[in-house]
């Protein structure tokens, strides 16, 4: 029987996070959930551990919050022994309106959403590349494709993240290490919560979680998710401005 | 914790649908909340899962509805002994795909896996193995409420016994549901050993149905629509899991009804050729092996079938008569059906056991039950259904909640005694339609 793959998800308790984890539980992984709050992830953990998973370890840890980052990170690496996937999938939506009249609330988005988010991927990919092989999977947003009034800031970290990811790409091309950016459409979450759903648009945490699986086991770059967000943000990204301008999106 | 209006959640059968204040936790310890916030305009508030149910006890219009989905985390999984104790919000779909691969099946399964257990526990659900099994209550070893009252009660047949026999069958009206601990079913293959037999009367199918006691899963399919020489001609279905063909899950997909079929679509010309068709069908005399997922949920292959009956949606009717008057009862129902001119796409035949539910308010009992689903065409359809209910209250029988939708009080009351016990019971910050309708609307509630 084959070694288990040794995972390491940062934000382990978001929702899309979990059901990924869900599918690598089945397969019998060993994986290491970090997150904030020590109750979600003992009820996470749980859930893993019953699905089947070799080994589940959970961290407490602020991961909004890069400070000693690259100490965390090796303490992560060591208690699994090595890590072969890294998952990031933490990070919050603010509110555009807020965030416009509270700059305080802006740079505390722009910190867990881009700062440290690029901090640990940077550590990860460090990681990979002395380890010789892996995959670096990040959530990005297909907000990050063009700035809109309703949520630029938040949109704003999410390309910055893509362009970073788009970097480490280039410079693991050819190699055995992969970076995968996701970029989800609207998915029904806690995080959207607020919204009403059912829409065609919409999809579900799983669904999403499916996506991302075929794409690391297929070593790709860029995943829109569910597939038709790529027609759909194309359309978005080519819109003259004059037309974009009337658009209330 | 976040609420939103939300005015599309409507019952499976499609008659009742109305405006509920929704919230759907992702933590079990955000149900409390959950439930204060949903209920803070109305008062009332109550647990909403898949949304199977075909009538309204799902239902708590112009109130709150806390849907479970998202609490469907394993908490605990004992491989060795069949033990899984699981959030409400697990569908037995997904449960399924855990444990079959481990060599486990649920107990008891209703006719689709796209029940929440927290539902099938609230409407204490039977399967085709009733007559062995029981209901799934019986199965139950142990779960967790939060009560507006209380907090969290954790409850079992010897600890808060009262408590627990309530809410088995107690249509989330106990407190909501956090999570259950059920016994599951060993399994050595994901095969089910299945045999089909025609049956050309009543008669034919009650020696069946006593011929099959060594079958662990029976049920039948039975025509509605011939009178005279053929009344209550049909298939009988019976099957057991196989013994060898590997522990291979069901795979998801398959077409969704993606509109509102014309609401003429099934009529009593359509059904009747349908019934001729799958009478004389090979398959009605199939022997051999299927697949667990086909045996038991042939209807979940078209997701959102209900839409078949139109915009006016469709209802169900399920009754359950004693055993002395099972034969006669059972031909009055069908001659009463025979004659309306109503026609049922889907009526189901089956003799329950006499195994007890530890339930308060569980539906089945010893006797013959049978299913029925009529088109929603107003006061005739009304009319026949009242029709039906007399001949189950003259025999002794009952009607089935989860598929009810307009049964009046009174008839509710006289089929199930205890009711009061579990208006005592009941949380009062919880409150369905059909609670609402069966217990409280006429003075009699408290």
């Amino acid at each position: 029987m084959a070694e288990a793959t040794r995972i390491l998800i940062l934000g382990a308790t978001s929702a899309i996070a979990e059901r990924w984890a869900r599918l690598r539980a089945a397969r019998g992984d060993r994986l290491l959930l970090a997150a904030r709050d020590p109750a979600k992830l003992a009820i996470v953990a749980d859930d893993l551990r019953a699905r089947g998973a070799s080994e589940v370890l959970t961290a407490e840890s602020d991961l909004g919050d890069a400070d000693g980052a690259a100490e965390r990170f090796s303490a992560f690496a060591d208690r699994l022994g090595g890590v072969d996937i890294v998952l990031l999938a933490y990070g919050v939506l603010g509110d555009q309106a807020d965030m416009q009249a509270n700059t305080d609330h802006l740079r505390a988005m722009l910190d867990t959403n881009f700062t440290s988010a690029v901090i640990w991927s940077e550590l990860a990919a460090g990681h990979l590349e002395q380890a010789g092989s892996g995959t670096l999977a990040v959530i990005a947003s297909v907000a990050g494709d063009r700035g809109r009034r309703t949520n630029y800031a938040y949109g704003a970290t999410k390309a910055g993240l893509s362009v970073y990811l788009e970097g480490l790409a280039h410079r693991f091309a050819g190699t055995p290490v992969s970076v995968l950016c996701v970029k989800p459409g609207f998915v029904d979450t806690p995080m959207t919560a607020h919204v009403a759903k059912g829409g065609p648009l919409w999809a579900t945490p799983d669904m999403v979680a499916a996506d991302i699986d075929r794409a690391i086991a297929r070593r790709r770059t860029v995943i829109y998710t569910p597939w038709f967000w790529r027609l759909i943000m194309l359309i978005i990204r080519h819109l003259p401005r004059p037309i974009f301008n009337r658009l209330n999106i | 914790m976040t609420t939103r209006l939300d005015t599309s959640i409507e019952t499976w059968g499609r008659v009742h649908r109305g405006a509920h204040q929704l919230a759907e936790p992702a933590w079990r310890d955000a149900v409390a909340e959950a439930a204060r916030a949903t209920a803070a305009a109305a008062g009332t508030t109550l647990a909403h899962g898949l949304g199977r149910s075909y009538g309204d006890s799902a239902l708590n219009r112009d109130g709150g509805l806390v849907r479970t989905t998202g609490l469907d985390r394993l908490i605990a999984f004992d491989r060795e002994g069949g033990i899984l104790r699981a959030e409400v919000g697990l569908s037995i779909d997904a449960l399924l795909r855990v444990t079959v691969p481990a060599g486990w099946f649920v107990p008891v399964t209703p006719g689709t896996k796209f029940v929440t257990l927290g539902g099938a526990v609230a409407n204490d659900v039977h399967g085709k193995n009733h007559h062995v099994a029981g209901s799934v209550g019986r199965h139950v070893r142990r779960l967790a409420l939060w009560r507006s009252d209380r907090g969290v009660v954790e409850c079992d047949p010897e600890v808060e016994s009262d408590l627990f026999s309530a809410t088995i069958g107690g249509l989330g009206l106990t407190g909501i549901m956090l999570w259950v601990e059920i016994a599951l079913h060993p399994i050595r293959s994901a095969m089910m050993q299945v045999e089909n037999r025609r049956f050309a009367d009543l008669d034919e199918f009650f020696a069946l149905s006593e011929d099959s006691a060594d079958w662990p899963y029976t049920v039948a399919w039975v025509d509605t629509i011939q009178g005279g020489e053929a009344l209550g001609r049909g298939v009988f279905s019976r099957g057991r899991h196989a013994e060898t063909g590997g522990l291979e899950p069901h795979r998801s997909g398959g077409p969704t009804m993606p509109i509102n079929a014309p609401s003429l679509l099934l009529n009593r010309v359509t059904v009747g050729a349908f019934n001729r068709l799958y009478h004389a069908n090979p398959g009605s005399a199939f022997r051999g092996r299927r697949h667990y997922d086909g045996f038991f949920y042939p209807l979940d292959r078209l997701r959102r079938w209900n839409r078949l009956y139109g915009a006016r949606g469709f209802y169900q009717w399920q009754g359950v008569v004693p055993p002395a008057d099972a034969r006669t009862a059972t031909r009055t129902l069908l001659d009463v059906i025979t004659r309306s001119g109503e026609a049922s796409f889907l009526a189901v035949l089956k003799n329950f056991g006499d195994r007890p539910s530890p339930g308060l308010l569980s539906f089945p009992m010893a006797g013959t039950t049978l299913a029925l689903d009529f088109p929603n065409r107003g006061e005739r359809t009304l009319a026949l259904m009242a029709e039906l209910d007399r001949v189950v209250s003259q025999a002794g029988g009952r009607l089935y909640p989860a598929k009810d939708g307009r049964i009046p009080a009174a008839a509710f009351q006289l089929g199930y005694p205890s009711w009061r016990e579990l208006e005592r019971l009941r949380d009062p910050l919880l409150m369905s339609d059909f609670w609402r309708r069966v217990a409280i609307s006429d003075g009699n509630g408290g």
